[in-house]
């Protein structure tokens, strides 16, 4: 892949990722990976499980500090920010969780609000009214004062997108955003986050092993391979799929069919 | 006819009639959500009083915006709605548009709003007079799914983990000794304490002596125990329960056909009815230990003395009594623990109501038992 020049930043990169370690104690995932998002991208993190991809994420959003190397937004080093410093980037990223991570204490309006109500100086009722047009942005409306717990698994995510845009984020965080939904509301969600993409001009940076979300989303990639421990491909995944010569990256999207011996 | 004027970089609206017909409405400068959104009543009032049958938007002059340009036109397109007023969006940002109509595509679900009837003082008490009557018919099916649990434990056929049930002693027992010593120890001072003021008046200090140790003996022990184990441990049960639940660890193990009272509930209980009369004589010696560091420091008595005082008021059915009193509130406190962690619901906020409610429920158990065993021991003279 390609890597940048080391002390030089491109201007019209979103992210940048330099040389970064990903480990668990002396336990090593990742080593040294060099990687750009540009604004507006819908970058995808792929590789088999277990290589590190969530860890990658989990980096990139600031819930596990490098174990080497920094991160940058705009410029700006993430990785070495002090805790004032950080906020000012959590106020800019979006984040949909795995697991949903809703509170499930509070409402559907409520769990919508709550960043708003931390991090803007509006009135109770316009942040109601906010977090009210952002879940009828996701199709949920009529159901602002649910509790998480009692709308389906589908609509979970939805919320958990809802949510992830409340503050009009710059980058879109997707912690396998299809995982457990059926193909239908999978594709609707790829839908969603690109019409969401595309309106707010939010960069996304998504981890995925849906192989239709992958093409259908993405436009940039990385590729982790847990063997090498490293980054083995990037680059936009469809054409990856055509003209990628690396055997493991063919067989990965082509759900192993495309397997040089076979 | 301009209402209003602004400056480039911040927001704002200008209303400008074309003809009588029409209003066209300009949006200008960055618009920012931090602040609050520039006020859309000028807009709906002009909207009121003309007799306008069109509304167009114009956006040549925004330079950035976010949500709450969006909270503005959503809101001004609800009332030309509303007055059968016609909107046209040709003016705005293709991604403006794109997200007004994904909030307008999915009509909003009919009958979907919970209910919220607010209901009269009767049928509050009537509701949680029912809710009160089936929670005891949940606690006495309970009972007797663990007394069947326990039957099957009598013949060898219950089926759970040895090593779960080592943990689990490990956990409640050897582990709890510390809040013992510090929690008996200091009870033990307190009565001591108290009673030597009392009977230092009339020479009988020798007596805190029996005072200490028959209390502690009797119930005391057994009381105190009971109180820390229940915040400790059946807290502990009622969370780790209530949090497979919600992980649907409880729904894997009844499909593999284990049952969770057997494999759950009976290694809990075992092990709280091993532990607690060993920590109930440990909180006895403690108690009496706590007691005797005021008969040598504050009341000059000897070692000896107040060894064999003591020795002469407790009596070995007074010991006993204060142990079985001590294993039927550790039967009282894992039954509890375990029930509100199995009737959790499917949240972390149900894991915490869990917890709390196994305390609550298994100190007014231990209180209420406390009191049935002294009335029963008095009865049959032990």
């Amino acid at each position: 892949m390609k890597s940048e020049s080391a002390n030089e930043i491109a201007a019209e990169a979103q992210i940048t990722v330099r040389n970064l370690t990903l480990a668990y104690g002396s336990f090593v995932l990742m080593r040294d990976l060099n990687f750009t998002v540009k604004r507006g991208d819908v970058f995808i993190i792929m590789g088999g499980s277990g290589c590190g991809k969530s860890t990658l994420l989990r980096n990139m959003i600031g819930l596990i500090e490098p174990t080497e190397g920094e991160i940058f937004y705009d410029q700006a080093n993430f990785t070495r920010a002090d805790a004032e410093a950080r906020r000012s980037f959590f106020r800019r990223f979006g984040v949909l969780y795995q697991s949903g991570g809703l509170w499930s204490s509070l409402t559907l309006a409520e769990n919508v609000a709550l960043p708003l109500e931390e991090y803007t100086d509006l009135s109770p009722v316009e942040i109601r009214e906010i977090a009210f047009f952002k879940l009828a942005l996701v199709g949920l409306n009529g159901f602002e004062d649910y509790y998480p717990s009692q709308i389906s698994g589908g609509m979970q995510k939805r919320l958990g997108l809802a949510r992830a845009i409340a503050l009009d984020p710059e980058v879109l965080f997707f912690d396998e955003p299809s995982a457990g939904l059926d193909p239908i509301s999978s594709r609707r969600l790829d839908d969603l986050i690109l019409a969401l993409r595309d309106s707010m001009g939010a960069t996304v940076v998504a981890v995925t092993h849906e192989l239709p979300s992958i093409f259908a989303i993405g436009n940039n990639s990385i590729f982790l391979d847990a063997e090498s421990q490293t980054a083995i491909a990037s680059g936009d995944p469809k054409e990856l799929l055509a003209h990628s010569r690396n055997a493991k990256v063919r067989e990965f999207l082509t759900r192993g069919e495309g397997r040089p011996d076979e | 006819m301009e209402a209003q004027t602004h400056s480039d970089d911040a927001a704002g609206v200008s209303l400008t009639t074309l003809d009588d017909a029409t209003l066209v409405v300009q949006l200008s400068g960055a618009w920012r959500l931090q602040k609050s959104a520039a006020a859309v009543t000028p807009v709906l009032n002009a909207l009121e009083r003309s007799h306008v049958r069109t509304v167009r938007f114009d956006a040549k002059a925004l330079s950035s915006w976010d949500s709450s340009v969006l909270m503005f036109l959503t809101k001004v397109t609800e009332r030309c709605r509303q007055q059968d007023i016609v909107t046209e969006r040709e003016g705005l940002p293709d991604g403006i548009r794109r997200l007004l109509e994904l909030a307008e595509i999915v009509p909003e679900q009919e009958g979907a709003k919970p209910t919220t009837d607010r209901q009269s003082f009767l049928a509050q008490v009537g509701t949680t007079s029912t809710g009160f009557y089936i929670s005891l018919s949940e606690m006495v099916r309970f009972l007797g799914e663990v007394t069947l649990a326990f039957v099957k434990l009598v013949r060898m056929r219950a089926r759970y983990r040895t090593a779960d049930l080592f943990l689990i002693i490990q956990e409640c027992g050897p582990q709890a000794l510390p809040i013992v010593t510090l929690i008996s120890f200091l009870v033990g001072v307190i009565m001591a304490f108290v009673g030597a003021v009392q009977l230092r008046q009339f020479g009988a200090q020798l007596y805190v002596a029996d005072l200490v140790g028959i209390a502690v003996v009797r119930d005391m022990g057994a009381m105190m125990t009971g109180i820390i184990m229940a915040g400790r441990t059946g807290a502990a049960f009622a969370a780790k329960l209530g949090t497979m639940k919600v992980t649907q660890e409880i729904d894997a193990l009844i499909t593999l056909g284990f049952s969770p009272l057997e494999f759950l509930v009976l290694p809990r209980m075992i092990a709280l009815c091993l532990m607690m009369p060993l920590l109930c004589l440990y909180s006895d010696l403690m108690g009496i230990l706590g007691g005797a560091a005021v008969g040598l420091w504050m009341l000059d008595l000897s070692w000896t003395t107040y060894y064999h005082q003591t020795v002469n008021a407790i009596s070995l059915t007074a010991m006993f009594g204060g142990v079985f009193k001590s294993v039927t509130y550790g039967v009282l406190i894992a039954l509890s623990g375990c029930l509100r962690g199995i009737q959790c619901g499917g949240s972390a906020a149900a894991v915490g109501e869990a917890a709390t409610s196994a305390v609550v429920t298994s100190i007014v158990f231990i209180v209420a038992a406390c009191g049935a065993l002294s009335v029963i021991f008095y009865i049959i003279g032990v």
